[in-house]
């Protein structure tokens, strides 16, 4: 019955014919972006090739709109949206309209750089607002640095970064940690701290300059430090050595799905603001959301911004977020990072009256936020943010009551002193 | 009857059936000539057809192809289902980066760190001093050794502890899968010495020579597609000789192999082990040319994705793996593009699509007996106008029998 005439082997033909056709549509695809190009070059050659024409510039947007991060980038997604919508709505960039090309990280970090390279060396985009978690900002960073691309990163992160192709929108470590510790040492007596993380380096830097500022400045001690795996969700025993040290104060870095058990249980547990003071640095409203204020009312967070910020700008910027997205959604410190991006770059891109990716860097340092929601905010050289540290008290009805609010702080990604 | 049914079929077919005759009748001929297509299309279509860009992108599929080419050794061939190949690939590329790691990370770059000269993610974990481990790879040479050779020592331990065991089928595979997740955990566990869940990033230049830049990507797909040619060269000649029929042998009737005095498990643990070396280069290859590696490649899903090209490809398809993996990875690609919201959906629908339908793969399609069929078919139409007697179509060609031996 066999005959050689249609022998499974042939068909390899066909998958030759296959993969031609890919070929052919990755060429196709090519071309079509060809005209844009060759338009892009000639009327804004002074861009450096960008793809910037009479009438429009294109930016990128580089989050995961799937996979496990979604949920967390999906705010920034929207307020990079929204600011870029008001930004068009007053007469765009320079005259012209700000035209987005969103692309899907998937919350995988190779799939991230796969994107970024997408962005700059096939869209040519003006600049990228995007990443989320620190390995996909490492992932990218290479990219950027490559290809002389611009990034502005929304997240509070670790520091021990900063490259000429990233503004960092969000707070780095010393912002967020210093002068959370000096407040909660002054105000609630404390001397004895237990940090607790999620294993991974933002969590674990962030605590090391903790432990650094615990000893050497604040003279008190480091009474238990322990990591757990992302995604972990049985804290008994942590719990319980809690309540056997009883320190006093609680340090949480604690990310992602594990938040959840980690309040649930400490409240089943029978720890709750009563007889423990906590400090996290990891619940913004959106993960408070899922926690359920019921399960955190009383603990502190340290961030740069609450939705409950009492000042004009923030209550014009969280009625039209939620004139867009929804009554019922919640800002949280990240998405108004992310909400600063493109109104930074917009200022330096006009300070620069270029959207040359060199003269907008060097436009960047000292510019001037007064609009911003947090208040105000300005660039400092590194590229990283000066911003006020809040410090906020959860409430039951999943917001934070804000206690503490500081001075300006200096971003420093590099403290001595703390490495 | 051949040649009664022959000699009423128009010239052009039986010129077309003597050319294909002489060309394809030959399984191994046939064999060569699609090898040499795919070598032109690597070495001279895709370099000529796409920019740098989407050139370093086929680059990066074509380091998957070889996991593919090791699964349809030891699984088409072998019947050795192994869901964790990601392990070696993700080791192979862990070797590479270690070492490019190691040369990136000089004093003079890294001089803002508490203990200047090593990576950046130990000096943030208090590291002081580089692990042993990481010594090696300081020289080229040994990282050149270690990137086969670590992975294959991991495999023959394997091979040792199941083969030897009689341990196979669905226990195989579910242990390869814990490899998978217990190798992923401890990377992303032991974050001083491994970069953690960030993996081995910023990776720059391989002995002084950017990798970075546009030449070098070149190169470096050329460099990697000839190696792949290579691995499917070697893969050939090992299906053609006699180990080849024994793993034919093993898939099918293992006892019977047993019982004729072989060593059924020292078979399956060569070709375990070379699937596990050809990951390897293709994990190596692939740090080369993304610049960074990282635990994702290692874990159970990458492993699982890796099964799935050479499904799609055709399981006992030396060719078709390589072409499977091209073509999801290029869909994966391209419906992210397209639809950065629902793009998952399309691929699991596609996968599904392909089982459902094609359960051999592409190299399961029949592109010969249709275009045959529609062929004669067509001169069967033909000949219907002209000539209103001869109104019944020949069926389906059926095969000359002077090369039923072939199989």
């Amino acid at each position: 019955m066999h005959s050689p005439l249609s022998t499974k082997t042939l068909s390899a033909g066909l998958a030759v014919v296959l993969a031609a056709t890919g070929a052919l549509l990755g060429c196709s695809k090519d071309s079509s972006k060809g005209v844009g190009e060759t338009q892009a070059a000639t009327t804004a050659s002074a861009a450096g090739g960008l793809a910037v024409s009479e009438k429009e510039v294109v930016v990128g947007q580089l989050h995961s709109a799937t996979g496990t991060m979604a949920i967390s980038e999906t705010g920034s997604i929207e307020a990079e949206r929204l600011a870029i919508d008001q930004i068009n709505q007053a007469g765009g960039l320079l005259g012209k309209q700000i035209k987005i090309i969103q692309q899907d990280g998937a919350s995988d970090w190779p799939t991230f750089a796969e994107k970024a390279k997408l962005l700059l060396e096939e869209d040519h985009v003006a600049c990228v607002f995007g990443c989320w978690t620190s390995a996909s900002r490492k992932a990218v960073l290479p990219v950027f640095e490559k290809d002389n691309g611009l990034l502005y990163y929304p997240t509070f992160y670790e520091g021990l970064e900063q490259s000429k192709n990233v503004f960092y929108t969000g707070q780095e470590a010393t912002q967020q940690i210093l002068a959370g510790l000096d407040w909660i040492h002054k105000e609630k007596n404390a001397n004895t701290f237990f940090l607790i993380g999620s294993d991974y380096i933002w969590p674990r830097t962030s605590n090391k300059i903790a432990r650094k500022h615990i000893e050497n400045v604040l003279k008190g001690s480091v009474v238990g430090e322990e990591y757990y795996p992302l995604g972990y969700t049985e804290f008994g025993s942590l719990i319980n050595k809690i309540k056997a040290v009883k320190p006093d104060v609680v340090y949480a870095i604690v990310v992602g799905g594990s938040n959840v058990s980690f309040y649930k249980q400490l409240k089943a547990a029978g720890v709750t603001a009563q007889n423990q003071t906590l400090l996290t640095i990891s619940v913004t409203e959106d993960e408070l959301l899922g926690i359920g204020g019921e399960n955190m009312v009383g603990y502190y967070a340290a961030m740069k911004y609450f939705q409950s910020l009492d000042n004009d700008n923030n209550k014009k910027f969280v009625a039209a977020f939620k004139a867009k997205y929804g009554p019922n959604s919640v800002i949280g410190d990240v998405t108004q990072a992310a909400y600063l991006g493109p109104w930074l770059y917009k200022a330096a891109v006009e300070k620069a009256q270029s959207f040359d990716v060199d003269k907008v860097v060097a436009a960047s340092p000292g510019i001037e936020l007064t609009t911003a929601p947090e208040g105000y905010v300005k660039i400092h050289p590194n590229h990283h943010l000066w911003s006020k540290l809040r410090v906020g008290q959860a409430q039951l009805d999943g917001q934070y009551k804000v206690v503490y609010e500081s001075e300006l702080i200096e971003p420093n990604p590099f403290p001595k002193g703390y490495q | 009857m051949p040649v009664a049914e022959s000699s009423r079929r128009p010239a052009a077919s039986v010129a077309l059936r003597h050319v294909t005759t002489v060309l394809f009748n030959d399984a191994r001929r046939r064999e060569n000539i699609y090898f040499g297509v795919l070598a032109v299309l690597l070495l001279v279509g895709f370099p000529l057809l796409l920019d740098t860009f989407h050139l370093n992108l086929v680059g990066k599929y074509l380091t998957y192809a070889f996991v593919a080419l090791g699964l349809v050794l030891c699984w088409g061939y072998g019947g050795i289902l192994s869901l964790g190949q990601g392990v070696f690939f993700g080791l192979g590329g862990y070797c590479m980066a270690m070492f490019l790691k190691l040369e990136a990370s000089d004093i003079a770059s890294t001089s803002i760190q508490s203990t200047p000269g090593i990576p950046d993610f130990m000096d943030w974990n208090q590291l002081t001093k580089l692990p042993a481990f990481w010594v090696p790879f300081k020289s080229l040479f040994l990282t050149v050794v270690a990137i086969p050779l670590v992975p294959s020592v991991l495999a023959l331990a394997l091979s040792a502890a199941m083969f030897k065991r009689r341990v196979g089928g669905v226990y195989f595979a579910i242990i390869t899968q814990a490899v998978a997740a217990i190798l992923s955990i401890l990377i992303i566990g032991q974050q001083g010495y491994t970069g953690g869940v960030n993996g081995i990033t910023d990776l720059k230049t391989l002995h002084g020579w950017d990798i970075r830049s546009d030449s070098a990507k070149m190169i470096l797909y050329f460099v990697n597609a000839a190696l792949l040619l290579g691995a499917i060269a070697l893969s050939f000649s090992i299906i053609r000789s006699k180990l080849g029929r024994l793993l034919l042998a093993v898939r099918d009737r293992e006892e019977r192999v047993l019982f004729t005095g072989y060593d059924v498990a020292n078979i399956k643990t060569v070709v375990f082990v070379l699937a596990a070396a050809f990951s390897a280069v293709g994990g190596a290859m692939f740090t080369l040319q993304v610049g960074f590696m990282s635990p994702s490649f290692v874990g159970i899903v990458p492993s699982i994705e890796m099964v799935i090209c050479a499904a799609v490809g055709g399981r006992t398809s030396l060719l078709g793996a390589v072409y499977g993996t091209l073509i999801v990875n290029y869909g994966k690609t391209y419906f992210s593009e397209a639809f950065p919201e629902l793009w998952l959906f399309v691929i699991g629908a596609l996968f599904i699509a392909v089982v459902m339908i094609f359960p051999d793969g592409l190299a399961g399609l029949d592109l010969r007996k249709a275009l045959h069929g529609l062929l004669t078919r067509a001169s069967g139409f033909a000949r219907k106008r002209k000539k209103p007697a001869a109104l019944v179509p020949p069926a389906a060609p059926s095969a000359p029998q002077t090369n039923a031996g072939s199989q």
